[in-house]
């Protein structure tokens, strides 16, 4: 091999257009467009600042406004509340870019434009729209959502945070737990048990409001991963909710939940890319320099083996991902699939950042290589939005429904 | 005074990031599966009028491409960045810059602008020759290489960046400029901007129906690699170092 031609420009270029192969699986020709633009804001915006927010663990404030600014915040929501209107084959595309410049970036987003924004796009009403959209989308709100609670994690629905019916509204008690944003929300969705009798029929979604009296956050949670994208436990000591904050019908929340975790699994499911495409952008120019027995170690074919597993990896996770993304915008959200591309990209993620890790050798296992942050980010994907478990054993029972798509 | 309308050009080019390759048989450079992007000055250019059209200095920034189909992704940039309307000579040969400027010629009496804005060259062929031909042939004044402009009066001043250092000129309107590397920052095109770009109206005209003699007077014998770059070697004294520079480089 010419190791002249192996150079670091000529691997970044080629790892970005090789990346871009994967196009053809996504018809609407504005995807390249949008995802150039989103590339350039990325390495501008946050991947200079990546380690900075991994290590000081704080999501600067400012990313809010330059996301809004650059109008990543409402892909899926309609233009007339300052959204997009596009769907999600879009809205994994920006996922997937800002991921790569930060995981938490990424998630913090997710959190943001998916499962708020989005899930009042979805179920709220015209009113709701028009109150929280246009701050949410702009960055001048930060939005969350909040299901799991210490005792419910996987079993969801055994969720024991209480809503009570009062005049006027609602009465909230209880506690929320692991929730995204949490400690910089403005707007959050809260499921809570309003008729507890009923079980999963129980359930209603709330659009709760930071300054509503009653509501409190708990402190930061010290995590592995994802340290610039905050979390916290949120409590409610009687915290009352007016009737117009009740996103849907009341005790149909479990339809709002369970609706909403598809579009989140699907939406998420592009963060681990982004990861992935991150350890390729580190692994490649760092093979290609790093000389040992007088050659670069990438013209090594045990070497190469791994460059070309974690290129082959990703770019199924890609296909598969934008193969589910697309169907779902023409109207074809499979539940299965919704779970099977975030169980496939969150596990081959963990496994890409792995071998980044061992790629770099014992530079990669040092705090001064982002390798170990790829590592620790990515294990979150197996975990938050439902554990792999969880998305096998709901992928196994779709399979074996006769009634499901 | 607000000019009336800026032309902005655009070129479609191999990306800067790209490492370029030499077709094998030396015949130019290969394009195929290779990324391409707008012309980095073009970017300048256009980040330059549409400041204009927002200070009020203008009133309307049309941006032009001449080039194949694909050069349509060149324009939409364009009006996603913030210009008006396109327009894309359709032509698939490549052109030098004396029929670049001819062509550009014909645009220009058909649109009457007030300025023409491009980049000071394109980093594909480096020729730096299509805005000095167009004043030229437009028996314009030109402002070339320009760090800074501002719009007096009736007149462009323009800040220009020369050898000795920085030279100031004014310039009656219309006039044509381009752009160097320090006259603004390019902004990327926000997402709503993407989309709004979409109804932005663009003109096709196929390059024949400007009766522009666009024939090419250059033939390219061959194109190749610049030499790989030799290391050079460590010194161990002052007196080695003298005597090489003089026994051996012949330079002292």
């Amino acid at each position: 091999m010419n190791s002249g031609a192996f150079g670091r420009k000529v691997l970044l270029a080629n790892a970005r257009w090789l990346r871009r192969g994967v196009s053809t699986l996504q018809p609407e020709p504005e995807m390249k467009e949008l995802g150039e633009s989103v590339k350039k804001f990325t390495d501008k915006e946050v991947a200079p600042f990546a380690d900075e927010i991994d290590k000081s663990s704080v999501f600067p404030s400012r990313l809010w406004t330059a996301m809004g600014d650059m109008g990543l915040l409402g892909v899926t929501a309609p233009e007339k509340y300052g959204g997009l209107g596009l769907g999600y084959s879009h809205h994994c595309l920006v996922m997937e870019e800002l991921s790569r410049g930060s995981g938490s970036v990424g998630l913090s987003y997710g959190a943001h434009s998916n499962l708020c924004v989005n899930q009042i796009v979805r179920n709220g009403n015209e009113q709701q729209m028009e109150r929280f959209l246009p701050d949410l989308i702009s960055g001048e709100k930060v939005g969350a959502l909040a299901m799991s609670e210490s005792n419910s994690g996987s079993d969801v629905v055994s969720m024991t945070c209480r809503a009570a019916e009062v005049n006027g509204g609602w009465k909230l008690t209880g506690t929320k737990m692991w929730c995204t944003n949490g400690p910089i929300a403005d707007t959050l969705i809260v499921y809570a048990k309003t008729d507890p009798e009923k079980n999963s029929r129980g359930i209603t979604a709330f659009i709760i409001e930071k300054d509503m009296p009653g509501f409190s956050t708990s402190q930061k949670l010290d995590k592995l991963g994802m340290r610039g994208s905050p979390t916290c436990e949120l409590v409610f000591d009687s915290c009352f909710i007016p009737n117009e904050n009740v996103l849907g019908k009341v005790n149909e929340g479990v339809y709002v939940l369970m609706s909403g975790l598809d579009s989140e699994r699907l939406v998420l499911s592009a963060g681990p890319l982004g990861i992935m495409q991150a350890c390729l952008d580190c692994v490649l120019p760092y093979v290609a320099e790093r000389k040992q027995f007088g050659k670069p170690i990438g013209e090594y074919q045990l070497m190469q083996g791994k460059l070309a597993d974690m290129y082959t990896t990703l770019s199924m996770s890609q296909a598969y991902v934008y193969r589910t993304a697309v169907d779902a915008d023409k109207g074809f959200t499979s539940r299965k699939d919704c779970a099977g591309v975030i169980l496939r990209t969150a596990e081959n993620a963990t496994q890409v950042a792995l071998q980044a890790i061992q790629c770099l050798g014992a530079n990669g296992y040092t705090n001064e290589y982002p390798t170990g942050r790829f590592l620790r980010d990515a294990k979150l994907y197996e975990i938050g939005a439902g554990t792999s478990e969880i998305r096998r054993m709901l992928i196994g029972r779709e399979l074996l429904n006769p009634t499901s798509s | 005074m607000s000019l009336s309308r800026v032309l902005v050009g655009v070129k479609r080019v191999v990306d800067y990031a790209v490492k370029i390759r030499v077709k094998p048989d030396g015949s130019g450079v290969d394009k195929t599966n290779v990324k391409m992007s707008m012309n980095p000055f073009c970017e300048i250019a256009v980040e330059e009028s549409v400041r204009l059209k927002e200070r009020g200095l203008a009133q309307e920034v049309v941006a032009m491409t001449i080039g194949p189909s694909q050069n349509m992704d060149t324009i939409r940039t364009a009006l996603a960045m913030g210009a008006d309307r396109g327009i894309h000579v359709v032509c698939d040969q490549d052109l030098e810059p004396l029929a670049v400027s001819k062509v550009f010629q014909a645009v220009v009496q058909k649109e009457t602008p007030q300025a023409v804005i491009l980049g000071k060259q394109a980093i594909d062929d480096d020729c730096n020759q299509t805005g000095q031909m167009l004043a030229g042939l437009l028996d314009w004044p030109q402002g070339t290489f320009l760090s800074k402009l501002e719009v007096e009066n009736d007149a462009l001043k323009v800040t220009r960046e020369v050898d000795g250092g920085l030279e100031t000129l004014n310039l009656s309107i219309p006039a044509v400029l381009t752009c160097d590397l320090r006259l603004n920052e390019p902004r990327y095109a926000s997402l709503p901007n993407i989309m709004k770009a979409k109804r932005k109206p663009v003109e096709s005209i196929p390059v024949a129906d400007l009766g522009v003699d666009i024939k090419s007077h250059l033939d390219v014998l061959r194109i190749e690699e610049t030499p790989k770059r030799q290391g050079g070697g460590k010194v161990e004294s002052v007196a080695e170092l003298v005597d090489k520079l003089k026994n051996e480089a012949g330079v002292i």
